[in-house]
């Protein structure tokens, strides 16, 4: 049972200076997987989810290479060895 | 990213922190004020509406509230004059679950009055009081303004709906005044308890009751130290005075060529003073005919001159956000301003003349001046 997190070069301050954060556990959804990185990274959190839990609109969150955004969000399944990738959009000006 | 410089401020040192759409600066200078170092860019990419400085209780603390389109807004202080800065692992300035929205911008940093060394308010959007009893550590939601019945008809304005201006009564510690785009001012006198509407006289174009006891679109106001009841106000068109600390408001936009703009400044010591840079009209928002003015009044707004010495007359559409101007407390006082454009003039002689401090910055959306002396004598 794991979980690896991928975490975007701005953010690594705050997970121990890591690419990427690796968990001996597994979750049913993107949700339950990002709470175990929550654990683990406590800074990360704030800054890829509101107050009110939700994905901040220009983050994206990918599992095995697809966006959350096609599979049901927050809600969206998550299999045992999965890779969880976080970025900033692509936006800005 | 770009390669950070640091300034070495000495005592007795001005500093102006210089909030952009894409990152902050420290610009210091001795008190002649005639050079500048520069230190920054801090926060690259992040827009910094609001910095301050805490010099209370022997801090020399600089607080910024960097927000990244990606990451968010987090709350961030410097006692290094930038060197170093906080990274909170959580982010102090949030929104209590039951409130069910999330903060979006910081706009403004306030520390408390001398004798509560430990206290720091800011305003935020969505519009919101936040305070800080142990000095800026947590933090916590005015819950009397978040609960006011007429919040919910509250509108955002142009820039969002922000809580952008925190006057702190230096004679009551229960007295506070904020305003709000679009809501207009709120004053409590029970120290954040409950609050009252305090717009009387202040106009509002956009609604069809021009004066209504709430919803004008207040862009800043400003008090002066050493006499409180003395305001100055700068509205989404009109120019106001207050001599009872807000509580009525006179139309003082006589002389002025658009009593349409954002940005106010009020002298140090002279309560009749103050600077303003008029805007031509809320579609345009830029300076009137290609004049870069600075408008003074010393005279509390019955007349207004223009300070226009060392700044360009041709040519010149910028805009002056409403928290880009500043001025310090020396004597004389200098007063300093930003653009949209990137240019940060800054005058040394109350605006008698004005000397381009920097050019090609991102576009200015803060600017706070402060000196790092002992407070003067009077």
């Amino acid at each position: 049972m794991s979980l690896v997190f991928v975490i975007p070069g701005p953010l690594r301050e705050l997970a121990g200076n890591r690419a990427e954060v690796r968990v001996k556990s597994s979750a049913e959804s993107a949700s339950k997987a990002l709470t175990l990185l929550w654990a683990e990274c406590p800074g990360v959190r704030d800054r890829v989810v509101t107050e009110i839990g939700e994905v901040r609109p220009h983050v994206n969150i990918f599992i095995d290479g697809e966006s959350i955004k096609f599979t049901g969000g927050l809600a969206s399944p998550v299999r045992d060895g999965a890779e969880i990738v976080i970025l900033p959009a692509l936006s800005g000006g | 990213m770009p390669a950070t410089r640091d300034v070495k401020p000495r005592n007795g040192d001005v500093l102006l922190l210089v909030g952009t759409m894409k990152g902050a600066f420290i610009f210091r200078s001795d008190e002649k004020r005639k050079s500048w170092d520069v230190g920054g860019p801090y926060f690259p990419g992040s827009a910094v509406y609001a910095m301050a400085y805490d010099g209370r209780a022997g801090r020399h603390r600089v607080w910024a509230a960097p927000h990244s389109m990606h990451w968010g807004g987090v709350l961030r202080s410097s006692d290094d004059f930038g060197k170093n800065w906080t990274n909170p692992e959580s982010a102090p300035i949030k929104f209590p679950e039951s409130a069910g929205v999330a903060l979006n911008q910081i706009w403004q940093i306030a520390p408390g009055r001398e004798t509560e060394s430990d206290t720091l308010y800011c305003g935020v959007e969505p519009a919101a009081l936040f305070v800080s009893r142990d000095a800026g550590e947590t933090w916590s939601l005015n819950e009397g303004l978040w609960n006011h019945p007429q919040r919910e008809r509250w509108v955002p304005g142009g820039g969002g709906m922000c809580l952008h201006t925190i006057l702190l009564d230096p004679r009551s510690l229960d007295r506070i005044r904020i305003a709000v785009s679009t809501a207009g001012m709120y004053v409590t006198e029970d120290g954040g308890e409950t609050w009252r509407p305090s717009n009387k006289g202040v106009r509002a174009d956009f609604l069809p009751e021009k004066y209504p006891e709430f919803g004008q679109c207040v862009h800043k106001v400003v008090q002066s130290k050493v006499n409180p009841d003395r305001m100055f106000l700068q509205n989404h068109w009109g120019l106001y005075r207050s001599d009872d600390s807000g509580e009525k408001w006179k139309d003082v936009a006589k002389g002025v060529p658009s009593d349409f703009g954002f940005a106010m400044a009020i002298h140090p010591e002279d309560p009749d003073c103050a600077w303003i840079v008029p805007l031509e009209s809320d579609g345009f928002r830029c300076t009137p005919e290609g004049k870069l003015r600075v408008y003074r009044t010393q005279n509390a707004g019955k007349s207004w001159d223009a300070m226009t010495k060392g700044l360009p007359q041709k040519d010149a559409y910028e805009t002056v956000l409403r928290d880009a101007m500043a001025n310090d407390p020396l004597d004389p006082a200098g007063v300093y301003f930003g653009t949209r454009n990137g240019k940060l003039f800054g005058s040394s002689d109350e605006g008698k003349k004005w000397s381009q401090l920097a050019d090609g910055l991102p576009a200015v959306v803060s600017v706070n001046a402060v000196s790092i002396s002992l407070p003067r004598k009077r």
